[in-house]
């Protein structure tokens, strides 16, 4: 397989920035003028413009244009990004997003209308967890981890109980830890067992009376279930400490085991991973918040309340975190999820996170001969491989993912978790076809097969791409954020 | 459906290839007793044309409502352009070979807002503008060890509801809300002079959430003085006709751009923004994009300072976020290059006519503005509930209800009139009155 079977590929072209096709009285877009000028009493108002580039139409339309072929979307091709999820973004879903786009939320009857649709999306979220409330205003999912470690933080000062630790396993996500700290806990790294599971051994060593809670993936970033997640739950109920599950895997198990039904006392989702919404470059995401009963107490303001069919925000929450968001969070992101969950139904919800696990082991099965794989316990929608083989070749994880792009592939999620030496965490989602999954197979073979043999060349990749390694090291010491600091 | 594109064969290749049965073997290692054995109550899955006919949003026709979120034109070509799958179905850029249309973008948006507030650097955006105020005050508390919080209480209030939500777990950081003048509408620094030293940090919004312009001078000489001084933007499309934030001296400029190139959207996604001073730029919390070289010294772009956040620096980073609003950024800044620095001068100068029509044809009515001071495009009047609530039955949304935010403006409402608004629904307005 060379690079020329490379399905993608990219454009030769060096899109200039737009300040440098600045010029003044270009033939600009007509701006709506309903009003007659008048004085404007008082309002200091300077004669000179604002400081913007100075495009017509047709150029800014181009240069955006040029802009979006040298970028690789989940359109274009596999993405299989470890606990990313990137599947699938169906367009019904910008579709109906689209037609919300004019409502204010100073319009009490069309927001009456969108409330309830979230509501019942908010329903359908704590059936599929398993649990009885939640919040929807967090706006990405470490906005979501944010405001749940305030609630048990809240709950805990309610209680009379401020502990000032959350216990966290070392395959966890970054932003975990950094959660915590912004809402003032100090943190404790817990190992996880040789088989890459978190023991209730272990864990029991860690617990005491500081202990505010745990916070767990699962399935782990490893994509390994956490099978003593019952026991690990229970330990923490009777030491007066929360069970608290990261959802950024929950795409693994929806529809086929429920947090609730382990334990979890709160979690949060990423409804832009498991919901099918797009990821946007970076974002907007929409980061939900589920809790067991005794925490609805403590849940952000405002809540979504119902008379009479209309619906409306509820303000009397008086031992709320208060608000975390200046209006009511990503609202588009939320009905694009509803969107997608009408789509699925309840038997595609389960179907989907069947043939994620299933495309996912199928690729470890294809890749496990050629490859490392440091935790050979059964793994469910994603699996991480390591370098070690490789790196006896002075080939890393960073040359491999390089050269994936040459292939006309995203790369998978690298060097995290980081217990495992040079990680590859592969998550291939249920939406990609068998023959893209046995293409990517052939792809990470060819790569294992050259690093055998002609370990140099893949130093040089990625070399079909719009530009080659770049050099982050120049940029952080560099600093240079805007053009004119060029 | 679920999207996925197994066939019988296809199923068989893969269960085969893994050496399982049958599909469900694939969740063996979940213990039989958490496997969830009943059907979920969720509907049957739908086609298209059901999810439509369920999906349908009526909206009201005449709008005279902003307080912080705001109805501005739209260019055509702002969704044509964003809607392309390799903006939106792309992921964040780490990977800056294959991303470097995302990254350019951002790169451009961030120049746009620095030079549009006056302030050296931008980040690559933020939630809203609530949470940039709030990591603004984190950043103080970090960075200058503040112990005092000073934000006018002429802020937008759920900015500072939030602030108050983030700042809960430093209990020895005291918030305390700067009075506005009962006449003027306009902060009252003048309480503040002997208060303000190095210990605190101080944060204005102007225009204020009464739409009222600070006397920004003054406020400057005052808060100068603290350790870190802040200007919140609630309306960007202000920045067309007001004097740059920055030519006061401010050390942070914050606040919300969703007006630029994105719709209100039922209040969400928005587009917060931070700018800084350039002593500021390796504490500003958030995603950064910087320009660089590739291998050949080719201008390329990708992410920096990323030895700041959470995936390195884990609970010491600067902050938890981990996204930006990066769609909601693109918008801005294809919206701004769409209209220009005329198109955006002047849209702002019809909000600001806009919001005088509409004033004189309601004092001609008799109803008056609450707030003397100089106004941009929002002003205050008194209206019951009961009138609000009939005029929105009309179809006519006559402003933001404040009056629960502001316990001291009884029957409070904030109007806003911007150049979507015209002549005709001022006149509908007033008729209903």
């Amino acid at each position: 397989m060379s690079y020329r079977a490379s399905i993608v590929s990219f454009p030769e072209i060096k899109e200039p920035l737009l300040n440098k096709r600045t010029s003044r009285d270009k033939n600009k877009i007509m701006t709506p003028a309903p009003f007659d000028a008048c004085d404007l009493e008082g309002l200091d108002t300077p004669e000179t413009l604002p400081e913007i580039p100075d495009v017509s139409q047709v150029e800014t339309i181009r240069h955006f244009t040029r802009l979006s072929r040298l970028n690789f979307g989940i359109d274009q091709g596999m993405y299989p990004l470890g606990s990313c999820t990137m599947k699938h973004n169906p367009r019904i879903c910008e579709e109906i997003a689209s037609k919300m786009a004019r409502i204010h939320p100073a319009d009490d009857m069309a927001m009456s209308g969108i409330l309830e649709k979230v509501f019942e999306l908010s329903g359908y979220l704590e059936e599929i967890c398993g649990m009885d409330a939640s919040t929807l205003w967090p706006a990405a999912g470490a906005h979501g981890e944010l405001t749940a470690i305030m609630i048990i933080k809240k709950a805990l000062y309610i209680r009379g109980e401020p502990r000032r630790t959350v216990l966290i396993p070392d395959t966890a996500h970054g932003t975990n830890p950094a959660s915590c700290a912004v809402a003032g806990f100090r943190t404790v790294n817990i190992p996880s067992g040789d088989d890459g599971m978190l023991k209730a051994s272990i864990l029991k060593e860690y617990l005491d009376g500081d202990v505010a809670g745990l916070m767990i993936t699962n399935p782990n970033t490893l994509g390994i279930f956490e099978n003593e997640i019952r026991a690990i739950a229970a330990m923490l109920h009777e030491n007066g400490s929360y069970l608290y599950m990261d959802g950024a895997n929950l795409n693994a198990i929806m529809g086929i085991t429920r947090p609730g039904d382990m334990g979890v006392d709160i979690m949060h989702l990423n409804l832009h991973k498991t919901f099918g919404t797009p990821h946007g470059g970076g974002g907007p995401g929409s980061g939900p918040v589920l809790v067991k009963k005794g925490l609805v107490p403590f849940l952000p303001l405002p809540d979504i309340t119902h008379t009479d069919n209309r619906f409306s925000l509820g303000w009397n929450r008086d031992t709320s975190i208060g608000m975390v968001h200046s209006s009511t969070g990503n609202m588009a992101v939320l009905i694009k999820a509803l969107t997608y969950i009408y789509s699925l139904g309840a038997f595609g919800i389960r179907q989907a996170a069947t043939m994620a696990c299933i495309n996912a082991n199928y690729l470890r099965a294809r890749l496990s001969p050629m490859f490392n794989l440091p935790y050979p316990g059964a793994t469910l929608h994603e699996f991480v491989l390591s370098d070690r083989d490789q790196g006896k070749n002075q080939v890393t994880t960073m040359d491999m993912a390089k050269a994936l792009m040459d292939y006309g592939f995203h790369p998978p999620t690298v060097y995290f978790p980081l217990v495992v030496h040079g990680a590859i965490m592969i998550e291939p989602t249920e939406t990609e076809p068998l023959e893209e999954l046995e293409r990517f197979a052939q792809a990470m073979q060819a790569i294992a097969e050259t690093a055998q043999e002609h370990q140099e060349s893949l130093h040089n990749n990625p070399v079909t791409c719009p530009c080659e390694r770049v050099d982050e090291v120049w940029a952080a010491r560099n600093l240079v954020l805007t053009w004119d600091m060029e | 459906m679920s999207f996925t594109c197994e066939t019988r064969a296809s199923l068989e290749t893969l269960l085969n290839t893994i050496g399982i049965d049958k599909k469900e073997d694939v969740f063996s290692s979940i213990p039989e007793d958490l496997l969830f054995k009943g059907k979920l109550n969720i509907p049957e899955p739908m086609d298209e044309e059901k999810i439509r006919r369920k999906m349908d949003f009526p909206v009201s026709g005449t709008i005279f409502a902003g307080g912080g979120i705001y109805r501005h034109h739209i260019p055509s070509a702002v969704d044509a352009l964003t809607a392309r799958q390799e903006f939106f179905t792309a992921y964040t850029p780490y990977q800056p070979e294959i991303s470097q249309g995302t990254l350019q973008s951002i790169f451009e948006y961030q120049s746009m807002m620095a030079d549009l507030t006056g302030m050296h650097a931008s980040n690559a955006s933020m939630y809203d503008g609530a949470t940039a105020l709030a990591e603004a005050a984190l950043m103080a508390i970090r960075k200058k060890h503040v112990k005092k919080v000073f934000v006018s209480r002429a802020t937008n209030p759920s900015y500072r509801a939030v602030l108050q939500t983030y700042l809960a777990s430093h209990v020895d950081v005291a918030i305390i809300e700067i009075p506005f003048d009962p006449k003027t509408g306009r902060t009252d620094m003048n309480t503040l002079n002997e208060t303000i030293d190095k210990d605190s940090a101080v944060f204005i919004q102007n225009p204020n959430f009464f739409g009222i312009c600070e006397p920004m001078k003054e406020v400057s000489e005052t808060a100068r003085n603290a350790g870190m001084w802040g200007i919140v933007v609630n309306e960007a499309i202000s920045l067309g006709i007001l004097e740059k934030p920055g030519a006061f001296g401010p050390d942070i400029v914050l606040g919300e751009a969703q007006s630029f190139g994105n719709p209100v959207s039922a209040g969400g996604p928005l587009l917060g923004f931070m700018c800084v001073k350039k002593n500021l730029l390796r504490a500003m919390p958030g995603r950064v994009v910087g320009l660089s070289r590739d291998k050949n010294n080719t201008q390329s772009f990708c992410l920096t300072l990323a030895t700041r956040e959470q995936h390195i620096r884990r609970e010491k980073a600067t902050s938890n976020i981990c996204s930006n609003q990066g769609l909601c950024a693109l918008r801005a800044a294809v919206y701004l290059n769409l209209i220009g620095p005329q198109g955006l001068r002047d849209t702002a100068l019809q909000c600001a006519f806009g919001a005088r029509y509409l004033r004189d044809q309601l004092m001609d009515k008799g109803i008056n503005t609450v707030f003397s001071g100089p106004f941009f495009h929002e002003f205050v009047i008194r209206m019951d509930t009961k009138k609000r609530k009939d005029l929105i039955k009309k179809g006519i949304v006559p402003g933001v209800d404040i009056q629960n935010v502001y316990p001291e403006i009884p029957d409070g409402l904030l109007v806003n009139v911007t150049e979507m608004n015209t002549k005709k629904e001022c006149a509908c307005l007033i008729e209903h009155l």
